[in-house]
């Protein structure tokens, strides 16, 4: 099995996340770093790394770390910097969005999938589905 | 360079970042996202507590700014907070592996001052000219190099490091960001300080004034 670190800057944004993702994948281990340690919105590089090491111990084929923004990076790189090489193999960082690509990726990761096909299906541009097709294309409301 | 001064210098820092943070966050409310006083404040806030629980050994200045770094890196949030955890941690781990027991003098520590700023531009992967930390802390370095080889004591050559720092951040003024939150505006962001660049300034002068005060 694959887990899911959930990285952002609004620990709210994130157990809202959490809970989707288990009604979704109630199988797939989900760990999330939200906030900072003093609990205002941001990131935290410790916080991260524990969020790490819990997935891993959870997961033996890996986790893919999903991020809410650019600026959560900096502090994904500092923790990711801390783990043992051992612990680095098996661990992918996912561009994909953070809502849309967890969701997918937590349900491939529930369905069996390897960590690459975890993190190709997170991946994936946001929206392509989430409208009919014959929805119009500028966006207005159709009819 | 001492344990007790890198406390006093955090403690100086913490209570300069207190008194400008309305500044800061005004700065970063131009460019930004309106945070970096209120974030700096509290991360700085949390690290003297956290100074105050732990100074076991308050005369090893390396732990002591790893501690720090730590700190800030988990409460400042965001990329500022990242990026200055990256240079303290850096600054102590270079401190700590100085052979030598006797506190550095400036020539020994113009290395572990490029460790800190090497480890803000290797992180934010940037340099300088693109308006952010590192137009301070460049110039900074580099004058604390020339001070350190000119054999100028602490206070002097912190001294010159803070004019630097200050005189760079104030060059960031025209310059458009193609770095962070600020690059979103593009050439918008010309015209205000980077707050970074300011708030990178009132930490050094805070360790420059520390090191006067003990010179």
């Amino acid at each position: 099995m694959v887990a899911l670190v959930l990285v952002g800057h609004s620990p709210e944004l994130l157990s809202g996340l959490r809970a989707m993702l288990a009604q979704a994948a109630p199988e797939t281990p989900v760990s999330v770093a939200g906030g900072t340690d003093a609990g205002a919105l941001g990131t935290s590089a410790p916080r991260i790394l524990r969020a790490v090491r819990a997935a891993l111990a959870d997961a033996p084929d890996g986790a893919v770390v999903l991020l809410d923004l650019g600026s959560a990076a900096l502090a994904l790189e500092m923790a990711l910097d801390d783990l043992d090489p051992a612990e680095r193999v098996r661990v992918r960082v996912s561009r994909g969005a953070l809502l849309e690509g967890a969701v997918r990726a937590a349900v491939e990761a529930a369905g069996g999938g390897a960590l690459a096909a975890v993190l190709a299906v997170s991946e994936i541009p946001p929206g392509t589905d989430k409208l009919p097709d014959d929805w119009p294309a500028d966006g207005r409301p159709p009819g | 360079m001492s344990g007790t001064l890198v406390a006093g210098w955090l403690s100086l820092a913490a209570a300069r970042i207190a008194a400008e943070r309305a500044y800061l966050t005004e700065l970063d409310a131009a460019i930004g996202d309106g945070d970096h006083g209120i974030n700096l404040h509290r991360g700085f806030r949390t690290l003297e507590a956290r100074l105050a629980a732990d100074a076991a050994e308050p005369d090893a200045p390396g732990p002591l700014l790893v501690l720090a770094g730590r700190a800030i890196t988990g409460t400042v949030g965001g990329a500022s907070g990242a990026l200055y955890g990256r240079a303290l941690m850096r600054a102590g781990a270079a401190l700590e592996a100085r052979s030598s027991d006797r506190p550095a003098g400036p020539g020994q520590l113009v290395a572990v001052f490029w460790a800190a700023v090497d480890g803000v531009a290797t992180l934010g992967r940037s340099r300088p000219g693109e308006k952010t930390m590192l137009d301070a802390l460049i110039p900074a370095a580099i004058a604390f190099e020339a001070a350190g080889a000119a054999e100028a004591d602490l206070a002097t050559a912190t001294r010159r490091a803070a004019d630097a720092a200050e005189a760079g951040a104030l060059q960031t003024l025209p310059l458009v960001a193609t770095k962070g939150r600020a690059s979103y505006l593009g050439e918008r962001s010309a015209g205000h300080l980077d707050p970074g660049a300011v708030s990178s300034a009132l930490i050094l002068r805070a360790l420059a004034d520390v090191a006067a005060e003990r010179a």
